[in-house]
């Protein structure tokens, strides 16, 4: 268990999913930056979605107790700002997910999760998080979530 | 205290106290969409606090965070004076936030550039939010302004009231220019001129008029705040100060 496996590590970490979007890691979300073994410990690098997403805090404890489940105690969580969180770090199979899942992923062009048309309207900035707003499809009249490009 | 920890909590106690502010719109947003909206930007701006304060420990190194924001009176915090006034009607909060949000852009995107690494981290972490808390409050500055007589007749009203509170925002004192001529600073006269820029850019959409620079309140920086700081700071503290050291 302290023989220094970062791949592990990577596969463990790549099955917490993200606490308001279970369909995603939080490998897919971005939010590790790095995994690094040093002096017999795991340095886990985290940068956080939106400062004040409440789901931080949450996907800590869900990290941590993941890899104690798997018996790997000799790890430490470091939060990174530097690069700050961008959306440009969802890969396009991620971003297929959230479309399936219901949510119409970042992207210039607002498509409606539902029926596929770019016939959209904003309603509201901001959505149930901060990171989504509120869409609606003015082709088959659903409302919908996007996930803001940040 | 050392002049880079006065310096950072200058920039934590903006975010929280305007975080306080719009937080104190939950249940009372005039529609579900914007209470919600409201209370994003608060945890936003708190997210953003709690970054710069857990700096503020390190560099302090017997504070924590909590600390920081719980447990100073009324005279220990630098937030600008703009962000303390009282949220009003939503056409007061939407005038107050427009006019900070502009000045956060840019002085998050200076910051940005700041030779401290954390300072620029936590700069360029915040700009990205503070770009659609700006977008939000222009939207509904043109929507009110440009809407109908009553709405534009009240929201000209919030703009004149709390206009003598920006100056306070391009202020620099000795501490401001020893940061700034140590790279770690952000030169708030020099984005002063793009602040003029992009207000009169959003009042000309809203069709408002904007107020003449007349009495500019100030003090902020010496701990000296409007009153409406104390009542704030008892209601958000009350927690800590009646159970001390409690753990949520």
């Amino acid at each position: 268990m302290q023989n220094g496996n970062i791949k592990y590590i990577w596969e463990l970490l790549n099955t917490v999913p993200d606490p308001e979007i279970p369909v995603i890691s939080v490998v897919e979300l971005g939010v590790i930056r790095d995994v690094k073994f040093t002096d017999n410990s795991f340095l886990i690098y985290i940068t956080p979605t939106y400062s004040g997403c409440p789901a931080t805090k949450t996907f800590q404890d869900d990290i941590s107790s993941c890899l104690m489940d798997n018996k790997i105690e000799n790890f430490k969580l470091i939060i990174k700002y530097d690069p700050p969180w961008t959306t440009d770090l969802m890969t396009d199979e991620t971003k297929d997910k959230l479309m399936k899942y219901g949510i119409s992923p970042p992207s210039n062009t607002v498509i409606c999760p539902q029926c596929k048309s770019d016939n959209t309207q904003l309603i509201s900035e901001f959505g149930a998080t901060a990171c989504k707003a509120l869409y609606k499809c003015k082709d088959c009249l659903e409302p919908f979530e996007f996930f803001k490009c940040i | 205290m050392s002049n880079l920890l006065n310096y950072t909590l200058r920039i934590a106690d903006n975010a929280l106290i305007l975080g306080q502010r719009m937080s104190q719109w939950c249940s009372n947003g005039p529609t579900l969409e914007e209470d919600i909206a409201m209370v994003n930007i608060s945890l936003d701006l708190f997210g953003q606090a709690n970054g710069f304060y857990e700096y503020a420990a390190q560099l302090d190194g017997a504070k924590s965070a909590d600390d920081f924001a719980f447990l100073r009176s009324e005279r220990e915090y630098f937030n600008n004076l703009i962000v303390e006034q009282k949220n009003g009607h939503f056409g007061n909060t939407i005038a107050r936030n427009f006019l900070f949000d502009v000045y956060a852009v840019l002085f998050y995107t200076e910051l940005g550039k700041s030779k401290d690494e954390t300072l620029s981290a936590l700069g360029a972490k915040s700009l990205k939010e503070a770009k659609y808390h700006l977008r939000h409050s222009s939207n509904w500055l043109i929507r009110l302004g440009d809407g109908t007589e009553e709405s534009k007749v009240k929201v000209q009203k919030s703009l004149d009231d709390i206009w003598m509170f920006t100056g306070n925002l391009f202020e620099m004192d000795e501490l401001d220019t020893e940061m700034l001529n140590n790279g770690i600073g952000v030169d708030n006269t020099s984005i002063k001129a793009n602040w003029d820029k992009k207000v009169n850019e959003v009042l000309e959409d809203a069709k408002l008029t904007r107020p003449e620079d007349t009495f500019m309140q100030t003090g902020s920086k010496e701990g000296l705040h409007t009153e409406h700081l104390g009542h704030l700071l008892s209601e958000m503290q009350y927690l800590q100060r009646a159970h001390p050291n409690a753990k949520w």
